[in-house]
């Protein structure tokens, strides 16, 4: 039929919405399918598939393990959040990674050297985050509106910028103390009165989980906002969907552009902040790396939902946690990159799948309450044929 | 109203060509076909009419092999014959020719028709020498005029239906299947169309003729079935029937007509277009100097043959597209203004591709209600938007548009073209609009929808909104309009008073070949 009512790839990275128990039976269904894959490659590898899960589980839910898993999820769902929102309107932002690098060097400088009172000093280093991002993935957002350069290839340029910049950056000369204790470098730590304090929230372990993910739920919160309430959030979906339908609608697109890398990128100048403000306290080398990555996956296994946002970086994040204890029963703990590549991969299939048969039980549906309300009444016009959508 | 001009059936002949017994096919939903019963003879042009969504298509699509049958069996030459792709009806001699043409511009005619099936030298080498002498016997002896070496970019739009006629006679097709071929042509045309017809069935071959063109189909066709929501509803023949009778066949009831004869005219302008013009990318001026005004309670027409700048015209008006020239909304000078603000300023649009431009189609029906008015009450309060002021409206034009579905949460995919378009007229009707752009606004709708937007257009223009209605209906145009323009190469070539002009005389203007009435 005429022009496919949204392509493949809108329904991949979930502009498309699924409905009623559907939208749970694709994820599940996906993932009982990635944990047979690992079980096969467990099999094949010699470990007991059973006993491996098994295991993983009763490390994951240890009380350490389960606050660490918060605490990795904060992280993870910012920077899912920060690639659901280009998503969102067809912007593939693959620049998080070098947005949050970028900007958790720059506001741990900043936090190291401004003499300000704590609480101040929290507001002002994540406003220097934000900025930041937003200024790097502003660049994207510039290049594609003016010069209609592909924001996959500039941002994934700006990446690699961000990690030479940050390297000259983080030299003693510029940024750079020693890391007391270590021949580590980093910036100046951030004084005790500026950090985020953190929960006692799970009894029977001393470490604590950060006070930031009060924080990336309020961020859940706005975005979803901003995407269903607002006229902007409007213009954003209606161009993800159809830029050809939002030109015509009045959307400037190339504001939109602009507007929407502006955001992705201060979302992603968040995403350096829980482990910043709550735990290293200082831009140092082994300041965690290839969030920005994560955070796509993410985004495609939550579908840009925010609830769904949370609930992949509440998965991702446990199995990262859980699969430590592998490497101490002498089971590559790699297995775990496998299963969470083969939960990505099938539930992108997954929601293919469900997607057709939502798409063809929908028709039915209006053809079949269409017939049945006017009752034959051979009127021109009642027979429902659906028109730009899947048949067959 | 006129006899038909029948052609030479040479032979009679005993054994049909195509004959179809009890063809069902059922869609998701929809039963495309119910029980269709066909016989074609040989060496006739056979009319399938109905109208838009009747079933025509999917029939041809199933005598093609494009589709399989739930039920029923298809003869042809008297073998049944179960086709899995278009392969196997091409091999039993049937070919199609395609509303939409399937040419590469940019090749010639002869690399066009080689395509898909090209004649082999020694296994590797394509044998254009003996391709181009096959070329210029079919098109010597059937008539086509066609000159193998040009590029198919060069060619006028009759010209370019030959082609794929030639394409499909090169690979030995006995049985034509020509699915709204005249739906592209100006009246000159499909006079030169139907002339290349009758040769053809005159050498013994058979066409299958789909339209819902009445006036063609009983001019060319020797025997005409009327095809009804997926069933055969009657079989006649041409010389024994009326074009209003055929209608009513096809309709099952009392005709819409476009007609509007009361004039509500005013002298207050409305909108003014002074020097417009539009640059295609390759600096050519796709839109010349175009001016125009539109009062309040008018419809202007724009009658052309597609492409010559009614698409570009729309969108410079709408702010889609940079252009020279000035447009003023009343006193406004909105030359400058963007989309957005041309919108609240009061311009509706319907677009010419409702899938591109008009809607969101996997989004629900109340969303598509707020797009293009995402500013405006009651879809938004400042920056917010009202939800419940977006669905309350959507459940009026729904009920005052007569869009029929279930109900405002249904994707707008989920409908059929006739009652998305309905949302779309509602829609653009809603807000108080000054001025409507509506580009085809009845395209690949029903009959029933479309009477319903002519009647809301009339009742509009009865209220005082201006339009500019382009259409390549003609009676559409000569129906609705006040005032009609002819488009040419970008340039109104025409004025034309649509109460005295036919549409054979408007199809001359529109080529150039006409003078002015």
């Amino acid at each position: 039929m005429s022009p496919a009512a949204g392509g493949f790839l809108d329904r991949v990275s979930g502009r498309v919405k699924l409905t009623g128990w559907l939208s749970l039976a694709a994820p599940l269904l996906a993932i009982l399918f990635a944990a047979v894959i690992t079980a096969v490659v467990l099999l094949i590898t010699g470990n007991a598939p059973f006993a491996t899960f098994a295991l993983m589980a009763e490390y994951g839910v240890q009380p350490r393990s389960l606050v660490l898993t918060l605490n990795f999820a904060t992280t993870y769902y910012l920077a899912g959040l920060a690639v659901a929102i280009g998503f969102r309107m067809n912007l593939f932002n693959i620049g998080v990674d070098g947005q949050y690098r970028l900007a958790a060097l720059l506001a741990a400088a900043v936090g190291g050297t401004v003499a300000l009172p704590g609480p101040l000093l929290i507001v002002v280093v994540v406003l220097v985050g934000v900025l930041v991002g937003a200024l790097w993935a502003g660049i994207v957002g510039l290049l594609k509106a003016t010069r209609g350069v592909s924001e996959v290839i500039s941002s994934i340029m700006l990446n690699a910028i961000a990690t030479g910049v940050g390297a000259w950056l983080l030299t003693p000369a510029l940024l750079a103390v020693p890391v007391a204790g270590s021949n580590n470098i980093g910036t100046r730590p951030i004084p005790e009165s500026a950090h985020f304090p953190g929960f006692a929230l799970i009894p029977g372990t001393t470490v604590k989980v950060f006070g930031f993910i009060v924080v990336a739920i309020l961020m859940g919160i706005a975005y979803h906002v901003l995407l269903t309430r607002t006229v902007f959030g409007f213009d954003l979906r209606a161009t993800g969907r159809s830029e050809s339908a939002a030109v015509a609608s009045g959307v400037n697109v190339k504001k939109m552009v602009l507007a929407t890398m502006l955001i992705s990128g201060a979302v992603a100048g968040m995403v350096g902040m829980p482990q910043l403000l709550g735990a290293s306290y200082s831009y140092s080398l082994d300041f965690p790396a290839g969030l920005g990555f994560t955070g796509i996956a993410i985004a495609l296994l939550g579908r840009n939902h925010p609830v769904g946002i949370a609930v992949g970086a509440l998965l991702w994040s446990f199995l990262d946690n859980s699969s430590n204890i592998l490497d101490l029963e002498g089971i590559p703990k790699e297995i775990v990159i496998i299963m969470q590549g083969t939960i990505v991969l099938s539930v992108i299939v997954a929601y293919e799948l469900v997607h057709r048969y939502r798409m063809a039980a929908e028709q039915r549906r209006v053809s079949r309450e269409l017939t049945g309300g006017t009752g034959g009444s051979g009127g021109a016009g009642g027979t429902a044929t659906p028109e730009g959508a899947v048949s067959r | 109203m006129r006899e038909a001009a029948i052609s030479i059936p040479t032979e009679v002949v005993a054994q049909p060509a195509v004959e179809l017994e009890g063809i069902t096919k059922r869609f998701p939903g929809v039963v495309a076909n119910r029980d269709i019963r066909l016989m074609v003879r040989r060496g006739h042009v056979h009319a399938i009419v109905g109208e838009n969504g009747a079933g025509k298509s999917t029939l041809m699509k199933i005598l093609y092999g494009m589709q399989r049958p739930d039920e029923g069996v298809i003869k042809i030459n008297g073998d049944p014959v179960a086709f899995r792709s278009p392969e196997g009806a091409i091999t039993a001699g049937i070919g199609m020719v395609h509303q939409h043409f399937m040419l590469a511009d940019n090749l010639t005619v002869l690399e066009n028709v080689v395509l898909g099936s090209e004649p082999r030298k020694g296994g590797i080498a394509i044998d254009f020498r003996a391709a181009r002498k096959k070329i210029k016997e079919i098109s010597d002896a059937y008539g086509l005029g066609i000159e193998p070496d040009m590029l198919v970019e060069e060619l006028g739009v009759g010209a370019r239906q030959r082609v794929e006629i030639l394409k499909v006679l090169f690979r030995g097709a006995r049985i034509l299947i020509l699915d709204e071929p005249t739906a592209v042509l100006v009246p000159q045309e499909v006079e030169e169309l139907f002339d290349n017809l009758r040769v053809l069935v005159g050498q013994g071959l058979t066409i299958i003729f789909i339209s819902h063109k009445l006036d063609e189909v009983l001019s060319v066709a020797d025997a005409i079935t009327v095809i009804r929501r997926g069933e055969t509803v009657a079989e006649v023949d041409p010389s024994a029937v009326t074009a209003r009778q055929l209608a009513e066949l096809m309709v099952g009831s009392e005709l819409p007509s476009p007609e509007t004869r009361d004039s509500t005219v005013t002298d207050v302008v409305a909108l003014s277009v002074e020097g417009l013009t539009v640059r295609a990318p390759d600096g050519r001026a796709a839109v010349d100097q175009v001016a125009f005004t539109i009062h309040k309670g008018e419809v202007l027409g724009i009658a052309g043959v597609e492409g010559n700048g009614q698409a570009e015209l729309v969108e410079a008006i709408m702010g889609m597209r940079p252009a020279d020239g000035t447009i003023h909304l009343a006193d406004a000078d909105i030359s400058s203004w963007s989309t957005l603000r041309r919108r609240e300023g009061g311009i509706g649009y319907i677009p010419e591709d409702r899938h591109r431009h008009g809607l969101l189609l996997e989004a629900p029906l109340w969303e598509n209600r707020i797009l293009g008015h995402q500013t405006r009450r009651p879809n938004a309060k400042g920056p917010w938007i009202d939800r419940a002021g977006a669905r309350g409206d959507t459940e009026r034009i729904a009920r005052e548009y007569d869009v029929r579905t279930p109900g405002i949460d249904v994707d707008a995919a989920a409908l059929s073209g006739g009652n998305q378009q309905k949302l779309i007229v509602g829609r653009e009707m809603s807000g108080d609009p000054v001025v409507l752009i509506a580009s085809h606004p009845t395209r690949g709708v029903d009959v029933g929808a479309q009477a319903a937007i002519w009647d809301h257009l009339r009742a509009a223009r009865a209220d005082g909104l201006a339009v500019l209605l382009v259409s390549a209906d003609l009676d559409e145009l000569i129906g609705l309009s006040d005032t009609l323009k002819v488009i040419l190469r970008g340039r109104i070539v025409a004025d034309v008073d649509p109460s005295a002009v036919t549409p054979e005389q408007l199809g001359s203007a529109m080529t150039g070949a006409g003078e002015e009435s």
